[in-house]
């Protein structure tokens, strides 16, 4: 597992994944404009903008959503062009869902099982003559998912089905689902979006804890405060266009991003 | 929001939560391995017993039986499709047409091969159907499957009905029944021993010796033999659904039917994974429709009506989609009800299409609705108690 990283040693490490020149359009609409940028091992990345920056369509992207219509995302050396969205999952980048899209029938502990599954083997003949292959990568899973349920505070609702558990329980479910398919990267869509400050400032320390057990991270989020806070290193989009890089004390000060997003973020934040 | 709906299901709730703990002692494992070793010792005497009430009278009850346990099979079959999968499939009936069109032309029309040869290459023939069938019409969602899959199960109807080598209108006869075990002399009774029925009109003697069953003799007059090989078969799909769902496939089936998109996020191959449901539920389709056609001995375009699909689907949905027992109870009900409620006549499907409607109003979820649905149900309950407290505070 890679060491934690401090924000001024990331230039030095190895990329992770590398978004070079990536355009797509949606008939005239171009959604991201030659947006370069890379995502080191270990960093937290946050990626912000205005709504409609293409914040979203950049996640979309990098998971198989869609496909670039120019440019290359590649991940761990490899590009991941036409690739399938589960094969993406199993080569290790997991998301979380900017609306929770929870697994509502099943527990919360199935919901984690699920994601542990990614890199499973069983299939229908192991399951059905309970192989001991089966049993083994079933209690695995399980062990597994137990222990992410317990990671992310929700442990002791394992058996509660997913809708029945509190939204910011939901929210944290997401990231132990994402987390079981033993990503190397862990894409959070704005995983703070409808929490009040207290869940706000538990959710950095998550994402803070999520870090040191050697996870690379990128974050989607609108608000500042937990950007600002929990970030190695941020890349600023607007109107599809990567405006500004660097560290959170540099996007703070830097004009274009204040002009653009900072200047705006009451009236931002008010609408949204 | 409309109060009514409201009610029911919360109602409905605490009347299982009630009925759970009056029956709590069931968590006990010896128990209820006797009541499982019981139930399925009763399901195989059951035709044996005559029991009063339940046994119909006018029609067979053994034949009445075998169309019961194979509608239970088909809707365990089924079932994956629907109920883990959530893939709505309307035209199983295909599946069971192919099945016993395939026993058909492999036992009688074309070649002579025993009905135990012919049943597996049924089951694989019906889901390589499946899998063709599947393979293009899975990549379209909902409402568009369930439209491909009637025109599947029409399609295969007509195509029985014109090809001349599948019959044509005139069908396949002489489908030989499967083997028997021990005797077989002409003019005696056959089998390795005779079981006699239970008679209660002639009660304290309730032995009828004069009414037996040989075991195993698979005649054209006595199908109890016919209802004990589809209920064996049921017995051991049910067990094979049992590991199967409770496994990595199971979940990889739920998470699919709950957000295909989440799902294949997740690293679920959600295309293979339905392509396996699809594929299972026309095997056991097939498979039942092999017992159809050895138990009939003849087998015509005729039966495979669309109709029968919608009875299939019924079937599912009565007993509880996703819920393996709810399933087959529905199946059995579908089978039986028509035929209990024989002294109706003509008013029987109407009794049976109101029965069919009350239960949409009552308990949407089926009889015995899946685990999840329960659950849910128990949520909401507990939440309307709560906001009935703050309200009364």
């Amino acid at each position: 597992m890679p060491e934690p990283t401090s924000p001024t040693t990331t230039d030095a490490r190895r990329s992770l994944l590398e978004v070079d020149d990536v355009t797509i359009r949606f008939g005239g609409v171009t959604a991201m404009d030659g947006v370069t940028f890379d995502i080191k091992e270990g960093e937290i990345l946050g990626l912000i903008g205005p709504n409609g920056a293409g914040k979203t369509t950049c996640f979309n992207v990098m998971t198989g959503v869609y496909q670039a219509t120019s440019g290359q995302i590649r991940f761990d050396g490899q590009v991941l062009h036409k690739i399938q969205r589960y094969k993406i999952t199993r080569l290790g980048i997991a998301r979380t869902f900017q609306n929770i899209r929870l697994f509502k029938s099943m527990t919360a502990l199935e919901n984690v099982m699920v994601g542990a599954d990614a890199h499973s083997k069983v299939g229908f003949f192991r399951a059905l003559f309970r192989t001991p292959m089966h049993r083994k990568t079933e209690s695995e899973s399980k062990a597994r998912a137990l222990e992410l349920l317990k990671f992310v505070g929700v442990d002791g609702r394992a058996d509660e089905l997913a809708a029945n558990l509190s939204y910011g329980d939901q929210r944290r479910l997401e990231i132990a689902r994402a987390m079981a398919t033993n990503p190397k990267l862990l894409c959070l869509d704005e995983p703070a979006a409808g929490f009040n400050p207290a869940e706000k400032q538990r959710l950095m320390e998550l994402i803070r804890k999520v870090r040191e057990q050697g996870y690379t991270v990128l974050l989607i989020e609108h608000d500042m405060r937990l950007v600002m806070g929990v970030t190695d290193r941020i890349v600023v989009l607007e109107f599809g266009r990567k405006i500004a890089e660097g560290s959170p004390a540099e996007i703070r000060d830097n004009p274009a991003v204040i002009a653009a997003y900072l200047g705006v973020e009451e009236d931002d934040d008010a609408a949204s | 929001m409309n109060r009514y709906y409201d009610f029911a299901p919360s109602g409905l709730a605490k009347g299982w939560s009630s009925f759970k703990s009056a029956f709590s002692f069931l968590d006990n494992r010896p128990t209820k391995i006797a009541l499982i070793v019981l139930g399925i010792v009763v399901a195989y005497a059951l035709p044996l017993l005559n029991l009063p009430i339940i046994t119909t009278s006018g029609v067979d009850f053994g034949g009445v039986l075998f169309d019961a346990a194979a509608y239970a099979l088909i809707a365990l079959g089924l079932n994956i499709v629907i109920g883990y999968a959530g893939l709505l499939d309307l035209g199983y009936v295909g599946f069971y047409a192919t099945g016993a069109y395939t026993t058909g032309l492999l036992t009688s029309q074309h070649w002579h091969w025993p009905f135990l040869l012919a049943l597996p290459a049924a089951i694989v023939v019906t889901m390589i159907t499946g899998l063709i069938l599947g393979a293009p019409t899975l990549r379209v969602r909902g409402d568009y499957l369930a439209i491909v899959t009637l025109g599947f199960g029409e399609i295969i109807r007509l195509v029985t009905t014109n090809v001349d080598w599948l019959g044509a209108q005139a069908g396949i006869a002489n489908i030989p029944s499967p083997p028997n075990i021990g005797s077989n002399a002409p003019g005696q009774q056959g089998g390795l021993f005779q079981i006699p029925h239970l008679s209660w009109s002639t009660f304290p003697n309730i032995i009828d010796v004069g009414h037996k069953t040989p075991f195993l003799e698979f005649g054209p007059v006595d199908a109890i033999p016919f209802y004990w090989l589809v209920l064996t078969a049921f017995f051991i799909v049910i067990v094979g659904d049992i590991l199967v769902k409770n496994s990595r496939v199971g979940r990889a089936w739920e998470a699919t039917r709950e957000d295909e998109d989440a799902a294949e996020v997740m690293g679920v191959p959600t295309f293979r994974f339905k392509l396996l449901a699809f594929a299972l539920g026309a095997a056991i389709g097939g498979m039942s429709g092999s017992f159809f056609a050895t138990r009939e001995g003849f087998i015509s375009p005729l039966t495979f009506i669309i109709t029968l699909s919608e009875l299939f689907v019924a079937a599912v949905i009565i007993g509880g989609a996703g819920n393996r027992w709810g399933a087959a109870v529905g199946g059995v009900l579908v089978a039986y009800l028509p035929d209990r409620f024989r002294g109706f006549a003509d008013y029987r499907m109407l009794v049976f299409g109101l029965a069919l409607m009350m239960l949409a109003i009552w308990r949407p979820q089926g009889i015995f609705p899946a685990r999840r649905a329960r659950r849910a149900l128990r949520a909401e309950a507990a939440i309307e108690e709560l906001e009935g407290e703050t309200v009364d505070a």
